[in-house]
C-alpha cells in the first residue's frame, strides 16, 4: 500500500475564537504504518484528535480518506469510516467484566422479541480470542477491568476497536500515564495493530517511545507544523532535540549550569 | 505461559486465580451468608418460626418489600436513588380507590389510569435527572415530599378523611382478589400469593440485568456514564427507565395493599423508601453505583422479613427490630467495601 494513503490529513487548520489552535498541517497515515504526532503540551495534539475522531471540523484544509475527501461531521460518522480513538480516558467501565466492556454499546443479541437477550457465550468466547490475537494474555474474561494493570487496559481498548472494525486506530498518549515497564507492553501491541494492517496515529510527547514504534513523525509546536518526517529523514536525537525546542533547551542547559566559581 | 492456547473450553489458568476470590466478586455472597445466619439464629430459638406457618408469616412481608427492593435494586447499580418510591406505592393505592369509590370509574380503566400515573412519576423522576444532572437524592426528595402531600390532601379533600375503604365492594374485586391477594396452602399454611409475584419479580430482574444488553447498559450507566456514553450507551434512556421500572413495581405492590387491605391510609408507603435501600444494600449493591444483584436484593428484603417476624417469635419486645435491622445495615456496608477494594487491588 504505497500508493494512495490511507488517510491523508491537507494542511487543515482550526481556530477558537482568536485563537489560532492548528494551521496548515499536514501528514499522511498508510496501512500497516504509524504516525507518530509529537508535540509539547498545546502543541495542537488534541485538537488534531478531535478532527480526525469527528468532534471538531477543520476551518480550513481538507482530511482525505482512501484519497477521496471526507467530512466527519460526528463521532459516529468517524466510528463509521473505519477511524477509532482510544481516549486516556479509555471508555472502559472499572467495575465491569472484560468482556461486558469489550461489548458495551455493540452488544451481539440473540433470541426474538421480548426474548432477545445478550449472547453472553459468543461474547465471551469472541473477547478471549480477540485478546489473544493481541498477543493479550488474559486469565479469565470475567474478571473486572479495575483489576488489570494500565497497560493491560489499554490493550483491551486497542483489541476492541481493532474488532470493532477500526481502520484507522487514533491512540491519544496511551503510554503517558504508564510506567516503563507498562508502556513496553502498550507498544507492543501497537506494533501488533500495525502488522495485522491497520493505519495507527500514536500521539504522544515522548520521542523515546515514538521512535522505535513510528514510519512517520509530525512535529507540532503551538499550533504549526515543525515538519513531517519520514523515518529515514531523523534520527532520534534530532527528533528528541527538535521535540525540546531545540534552540530553547540549550539556552535552558546554559541557564542550569553551575557559575565556574 | 503458552500464548497460543485453543480459545474453546475454559482457560486452565482460571482455577488458580481462586475460587474464594471469585465467589468474593459476587455481589449477593454476603447476603446469602447472612440470610442463613438470621434463619438459624432465629429457628433455633423458635419453633413456630421454622413450622410452615411461621415460614408463611415471615415470607409475606418479605414478599412486597422484594418486589420493590429488586426494581430499587437495578436503579441503584444504574447509579441513582428513588426517594419517592415509597409515597408512590400510596400513590398508586389512593388514585385506583378514590377512582373506583368515589368517582365510579370502571375498575380496570382506574387501575390503567394509576398505573399510568405511576409511569408518568417516573418518567418525570429519570427526566429531571438526566436533564439537570442534579443527584436523583435531591431531585426524587422533591417528589417525595410533593407526593406525600398530595396523597394527603386529596384524600382529605375527597372523603374527608385520611383513609379510603370499601374497596372490595367495586366491581371485579373478586378478579383483583384472585391475581393480588389470594392464598394458597402449602402443607396447611397459608402463603401470600405476593411470594409468587416476588420470585417472578427477581428472576425478570435477575434476567435483564445479567442477560440482557439493558442490564449492560445499566451496569454502564452506574459505573461510569462517560464511557459509556463514549461507546454509544444510551445513558439517558436507560435512566428513565430504570426510574419507570421502578415506578412500575411501585403500582404493583400499592395495589397489593389496596386489594389485600381493602382499603388504604392516605399516609402509605411513607417510609419506606429507606428500607427499599437498605434491603439493596443489604444484597450487595454500591451506594455509588455500578455493582449489585437483584437476587442480593431479593435475599436482603428476606432478611428484613425474617427478622422482623423472628424478633416476634423469640418473644423479644419490637422495639429492637430497628437496632437489629440498622446492624445488618452497618455490617453489609462495611462487607461491601471490603470486597469491592479487593476485588479491584487483587491484580495490583
Amino acid at each position: 500500500m504505497t500508493d494512495a494513503p490511507l488517510l491523508e490529513i491537507r494542511d487543515v487548520s482550526k481556530t477558537f475564537g482568536s485563537v489560532i489552535s492548528l494551521s496548515g498541517v499536514s501528514t499522511t497515515v498508510h496501512a500497516g504504518q504509524v504516525t507518530c504526532v509529537l508535540g509539547d503540551n498545546g502543541a495542537g495534539k488534541s485538537t488534531l484528535i478531535k478532527i480526525l475522531s469527528g468532534v471538531h471540523q477543520p476551518d480550513g484544509g481538507e482530511l482525505l480518506l482512501d484519497g477521496k475527501p471526507v467530512r466527519l461531521g460526528s463521532p459516529r460518522e468517524a466510528l463509521d469510516a473505519g477511524i477509532a480513538t482510544v481516549y486516556q480516558d479509555l471508555a472502559m467501565v472499572p467495575l465491569m467484566a472484560i468482556w461486558r466492556n469489550f461489548f458495551l454499546g455493540s452488544e451481539p443479541t440473540k433470541g426474538w422479541g421480548p426474548f432477545r437477550r445478550f449472547d453472553r457465550a459468543t461474547a465471551i468466547d469472541t473477547t478471549r480470542r480477540e485478546l489473544l490475537e493481541m498477543g493479550i494474555d488474559i486469565r479469565d474474561p470475567d474478571q473486572p477491568v479495575g483489576t488489570l494493570s494500565g497497560g493491560e487496559r489499554q490493550s483491551v481498548a486497542i483489541a476492541r476497536a481493532v474488532h470493532f472494525g477500526a481502520r484507522l486506530l487514533i491512540l491519544d498518549e496511551p503510554t503517558s500515564a504508564l510506567g516503563v515497564k507498562q508502556a513496553g507492553v502498550v507498544l507492543r501491541y501497537i506494533a501488533r495493530a500495525r502488522d495485522r494492517g491497520l493505519g495507527v496515529v500514536f500521539i504522544t510527547h515522548n520521542p523515546h517511545h515514538a521512535y522505535p514504534v513510528g514510519d512517520r513523525f509530525l512535529l507540532l509546536n503551538r499550533g504549526k507544523s515543525l515538519g513531517d518526517f519520514a523515518k529515514d529523514e531523523l534520527s532520534l536525537p534530532d527528533l528528541t532535540r527538535m521535540m525540546a525546542g531545540g534552540a530553547e533547551l540549550e539556552q535552558l542547559a546554559h541557564e542550569l549550569e553551575r557559575d565556574p566559581s | 505461559m503458552t500464548t497460543g492456547v485453543t480459545t474453546a473450553g475454559p482457560d486452565e489458568r482460571v482455577a488458580r486465580a481462586g475460587l474464594a476470590k471469585r465467589l468474593l466478586l459476587k455481589p449477593e455472597l454476603g447476603a446469602l451468608l447472612g440470610a442463613i445466619l438470621v434463619f438459624v439464629f432465629f429457628a433455633t430459638l423458635s419453633d413456630v418460626f421454622r413450622s410452615a406457618s411461621g415460614v408463611a408469616n415471615w415470607l409475606d412481608p418479605a414478599s412486597t418489600l422484594g418486589i420493590m427492593a429488586v426494581a430499587v435494586a437495578l436503579l441503584m447499580i444504574g447509579g441513582h436513588f428513588d426517594l419517592s418510591a415509597g409515597v408512590q406505592t400510596g400513590t398508586a393505592a389512593i388514585t385506583s380507590g378514590l377512582l373506583t369509590t368515589y368517582y365510579g370509574v370502571n375498575t380496570w380503566a382506574a387501575l390503567a389510569i394509576s398505573l399510568a400515573l405511576c409511569l408518568a412519576i417516573g418518567f418525570v423522576n429519570g427526566y429531571l435527572v438526566v436533564r439537570t444532572g442534579l443527584p436523583s437524592f435531591i431531585i426524587t426528595l422533591g417528589t417525595f415530599l410533593m407526593l406525600q402531600g398530595l396523597n394527603l390532601g386529596i384524600t382529605k379533600l375527597v372523603t374527608n378523611t385520611v383513609q379510603i375503604n370499601n374497596f372490595d365492594k367495586i366491581i371485579g374485586y373478586d378478579v383483583l382478589r384472585a391475581i393480588f391477594a389470594s392464598e394458597i396452602t402449602i402443607a396447611g399454611a397459608d402463603f401470600q400469593i405476593a411470594i409468587l409475584w416476588w420470585v417472578v419479580a427477581t428472576i425478570l430482574g435477575s434476567w435483564l440485568l445479567l442477560r440482557t444488553r439493558f442490564g449492560n447498559w445499566i451496569f454502564a450507566t452506574g459505573g461510569d456514564p462517560n464511557a459509556g456514553r463514549n461507546v454509544g450507551v444510551p445513558v439517558a434512556r436507560t435512566t428513565i427507565s430504570l426510574f419507570m421500572i421502578t415506578s412500575f413495581a411501585a403500582w404493583f405492590v400499592g395495589t397489593t395493599q389496596i386489594v389485600r387491605l381493602t382499603s388504604i391510609q392516605a399516609q402509605a408507603g411513607f417510609g419506606q423508601e429507606l428500607i427499599y435501600i437498605v434491603a439493596a444494600v443489604i444484597g450487595g449493591c454500591l451506594l455509588t453505583g455500578g455493582f449489585g444483584s437483584a437476587v442480593g436484593a431479593s435475599v436482603g428484603a428476606l432478611i428484613f422479613g425474617m427478622t422482623s417476624q423472628g424478633i416476634v417469635y423469640a418473644g423479644w419486645d419490637a422495639d429492637w427490630f430497628k437496632f437489629f435491622l440498622g446492624a445488618m445495615l452497618l455490617l453489609a456496608v462495611l462487607a461491601n467495601q471490603y470486597i469491592r477494594r479487593f476485588a479491584e487491588q487483587s491484580r495490583r
